[in-house]
């Protein structure tokens, strides 16, 4: 039976790495997640034949538990919401690799003060994404609405992670086992992980979320290690160093780096910082903006956030369809963090089921502004900033932009006169070539429909 | 038992795996891709039901319990998720062909 096991857990792992190679390409994306899911249904299931086990009836119904509440959750979740989503099962990933930490400490037997260390230090790492994660996700739902920062937190914050290691160390060096000492670690690791996420601003969250996925992974392979389980181990040091990558890919279009994400104050002085602005947001109506459209040449659309919370991304390819078949050239500019995370704009224009090949990426789209008749911004607001080119006293400095500005006329679609995600003010509002349309995304989005229709 | 270099032989490998097999995802699939390995690790649901199977004081067993439904919740909400955002590239690639 252990040579079955073994078998299993092999091909477990290798059903993974294939699935994650899988979803590398939008053809065999699909694919790849059945992959993947194939072999967490083998290692799963052969799991229930490991020797030796007991506490079946409460296995099963943990997973039940566990298996039904996600189900339910993740097939009830809106798009827009997927990020915080991914947090929170993320999170949870990092508990149960806390939670095994935690079982083998109290069983106190170990092989080596190597397995000890392991199992100390997944502890750590799993506890501080559980508990960070569960902040991103209360944070990216509206549940925190301003990062919390007083004065000195960093040097407190690393006295509270000191802390957290000074209890490691007793656990590993002094082979203190003992029930107190077990709990004061895994408490204060817990804090830890809170204040960490906490001071953290909105816009830096996805960041986050992708640090706190490969922190997980780490935690899973290392308490992979103590039990001995070789698809724990594969999986999660993949999971640790794709997580990596990808985190820096995603601070890199931020242009932030991750030390700077984690340890500095995005936006918090906010509005002043940027200064005065010079001129005033000057209005348009729906058929004057619909006419612009019409009659323009080449129109480039940038979708934001905004857009998929209006739930005005269906609109807004019907607008492109007439648009198109007026023959005017429309093209959708992409930022990298539109949306909350890298792509998840894509995942939400592909739910409207808009092409492929009219999405274009910021490096590829950024020459042709100038040649633009209209750019039309819905939703977005902090990646169309041009402070962000041209003003060093800003916090978002330095971010790379979309150039709405250089188009030949901008239209914004906004509800109001807020700031966006950073808090910061917009000075392409502001511009002369910029005229504002105001309303709800999808309600904007029709009445420019009817306007092109009509004439 | 996997100990001293054959861990270390184990852990390197896989970590260059995973850079490996990432390094060439294009930006549209970032996000589905990050629920992806978000779900792959998931795997710490058959580790939990290994302590759990174990676990022998009342305080182990509260503990594995927790351990057991947090890694399904990883595991489920994993895949469910992974899968909508992945359908949705599926419908539209079979529009456009």
């Amino acid at each position: 039976m252990d040579n079955i096991i073994e078998v299993s857990y092999f091909v477990a792992a290798v059903l993974f790495i294939l699935g994650l190679k899988r979803m590398s390409s939008p053809v065999t994306a699909r694919g790849g997640i059945v992959w993947a899911g194939a072999g967490m249904l083998v290692a799963t299931l052969i799991t229930f034949f490991h020797p030796g086990m007991h506490n079946y009836v409460l296995m099963t119904t943990a997973i039940f538990i566990g298996g039904v509440a996600a189900f339910w959750s993740g097939k009830k979740v809106a798009m827009t919401d997927m990020p915080q989503m991914i947090a929170l099962y993320n999170g949870m990933g990092g508990g149960a690799a806390g939670a095994i930490a935690a079982v083998e400490l109290l069983k106190g037997n170990f092989h080596s003060q190597t397995f000890l260390t392991l199992a100390v230090l997944g502890a750590l790492i799993g506890s501080v994404s559980f508990s960070g994660s569960l902040i991103a996700f209360a944070k990216l739902q509206g549940l925190i609405r301003r990062p919390m920062r007083f004065a000195g937190q960093q040097y407190f914050n690393l006295a509270v992670f000191g802390l957290a290691l000074g209890l490691a160390g007793m656990l590993i060096f002094k082979g203190e086992l003992a029930g107190m000492v077990i709990l004061a670690f895994f408490a204060v690791a817990l804090t830890y992980g809170f204040l960490m996420a906490l001071p953290i601003g909105g816009a830096d969250m996805p960041v986050v979320i992708s640090l706190f996925n490969a922190l997980t992974g780490l935690a899973v392979a290392f308490e992979g290690f103590v039990l001995n389980n070789a698809a724990m181990i594969i999986a999660g040091t993949v999971v640790g160093s794709a997580g990596t990558l990808l985190t820096q890919l995603m601070a890199r279009a931020m242009n932030r780096s991750i030390g700077n994400v984690l340890f500095s104050s995005f936006g918090s002085s906010g509005g002043e910082a940027a200064g005065e602005l010079q001129g005033s947001m000057k209005p348009i109506d729906a058929a004057d903006a619909g006419i612009m459209m019409a009659y323009a040449e080449r129109v480039i659309i940038i979708p934001g956030y905004g857009m998929a919370v209006a739930q005005a991304q269906h609109k807004i390819w019907e607008l492109s369809e007439l648009l198109l078949k007026r023959g005017v050239d429309v093209k959708f500019a992409i930022h990298p963090v539109a949306g909350r995370m890298p792509g998840h704009m894509n995942v939400l224009l592909a739910e409207a089921n808009v092409p492929y090949d009219l999405l274009y990426d910021l490096d590829e789209i950024n020459a042709a502004f100038p040649q633009t008749d209209v750019a039309l911004v819905i939703g977005a607001n902090d990646v169309v900033n041009p402070t962000a080119r041209t003003n060093p006293d800003s916090p978002i400095y330095g971010m790379p932009i979309l150039d709405a500005d250089k188009a030949h006329n901008v239209i914004v679609i906004k509800r109001g006169q807020g700031k966006g995600f950073s808090g910061v003010e917009n000075a392409l509002f502001f511009a002369d070539n910029t005229r504002m349309l105001y309303g709800d995304g999808q309600a904007m989005a029709g009445e420019l429909i009817q306007a092109i229709k009509q004439l | 038992m996997i100990e001293g270099m054959t861990a270390l032989y184990i852990f390197m490998l896989s970590a260059f795996t995973g850079y490996e097999v990432i390094s060439r995802v294009p930006v549209i699939l970032h996000t589905p891709l990050m629920s992806g390995s978000n779900f792959v690790h998931g795997i710490v649901l058959v580790g939990a039901m290994v302590a759990m199977g174990h676990a022998q004081s009342p305080l182990e067993q509260v503990i594995g319990f927790l351990g057991v439904a947090l890694a399904a919740g990883n595991a489920v909400g994993g895949y469910v998720v992974t899968e909508r955002m992945l359908e949705m590239f599926k419908s539209s690639k079979g529009k456009k062909n």
